[in-house]
């Protein structure tokens, strides 16, 4: 497929909305999940350090 | 006993296995971002417009492979849950925990972008049909077993319950496969079969695959960083995960 201008490429023939949206919404789970993995992981490590420094 | 099988079980301890899903992350994380970017470039440049849909149908190249995996994550799950029952393997357990979560992930991706693919092309969002239905019930599994671990305190209690939800919702998996064959639904039928050729252009097929990779590479990519978390977790009080972090500490001012 080659499109011809970027405006045609967002407006999906007119269906940009739901192409985009389904898109948008992974691209936001693939960022959101490591993100909260990277929190939990922040946390556990913390508590291990200061438990550490206590020994 | 052969070499290979010695070397595999001595990665069942979780001190062994927190080593070694370290060094593997990135891995999966850079196969995974290489497959996305490939993916994508052939999913919005390459293939073409499908002579019925028009541009719509491109959500197949999320929608399908977030289906596929929400599947094939729960599979994976209750195979570690029924390990662990059997041979009451520690890391089998948090294995089974890691995956949940992700694939709870992929099912709310798979209504997601399948409601907004209906919308246009049946006429509505949502309907109770036995594949949309099914698949609903595997979100919900997901959620209840992460819900399940939560609220049991103590954990080899928890392993043992979520293990035994996890067994038992299995068979959810196959109803939503053949969904599709065993009841007249709105959803069409399998994009891509073993048994009989591709029903959709080579490009487009090509995307879907190459996407599916790519959430595959995540998922194991998740799921490895996210057992290393478990293993934290459930070890703190050893010395081992103690003292990970405190030779770090003194390269830290007090």
């Amino acid at each position: 497929m080659s499109w011809g201008s970027w405006s045609e490429f967002i407006a999906m023939g007119g269906q940009g909305a739901y192409v985009w949206s389904a898109f948008v919404m992974c691209a936001a789970a693939f960022i959101l999940e490591p993100w909260l993995l990277a929190l939990r992981r922040r946390n556990i490590v913390d508590y291990l350090r200061i438990g550490a420094r206590q020994d | 006993m052969p070499m290979s099988i010695s070397a595999c079980l001595r990665y069942a301890a979780p001190q062994a296995f927190y080593a070694l899903a370290g060094r593997l992350v990135p891995w999966f994380a850079v196969a995974a971002a290489i497959a996305a970017a490939a993916g994508l470039y052939v999913a919005l440049f390459v293939a073409p417009t499908d002579a019925q849909q028009g541009e719509v149908y491109r959500i197949i190249f999320v929608h399908v492979p977030a289906a596929w995996m929400s599947m094939f994550i729960y599979v994976v799950m209750a195979f570690w849950a029924a390990v662990g029952l059997a041979f009451n393997t520690r890391l089998s357990f948090m294995l089974a925990h890691a995956l949940a979560p992700t694939g709870a992930l992929f099912a709310f991706l798979a209504l997601w972008t399948g409601a907004i693919w209906g919308k246009p092309t049946w006429g509505t969002w949502w309907v109770w049909d036995a594949r949309l239905t099914s698949e609903l019930i595997l979100l919900f599994l997901y959620l209840g077993y992460v819900a399940l671990n939560a609220s049991i305190d103590d954990p080899r209690r928890g392993d043992r319950a979520c293990a035994l939800l996890a067994l038992a919702g299995a068979v959810n998996v196959p109803v939503i496969y053949y969904s599709v064959q065993w009841w007249n639904t709105l959803h069409q039928g399998a994009s891509v079969s073993l048994t009989r050729a591709p029903s959709m252009a080579g490009t487009m097929l090509a995307g879907m695959m190459l996407m599916a990779a790519a959430f595959w590479m995540y998922s194991i990519a998740m799921a490895l960083a996210r057992v290393r978390c478990v293993i934290l977790e459930r070890e703190q009080e050893s010395i081992w995960a103690g003292a990970q972090f405190s030779s770090e500490l003194e390269a830290r001012p007090a």
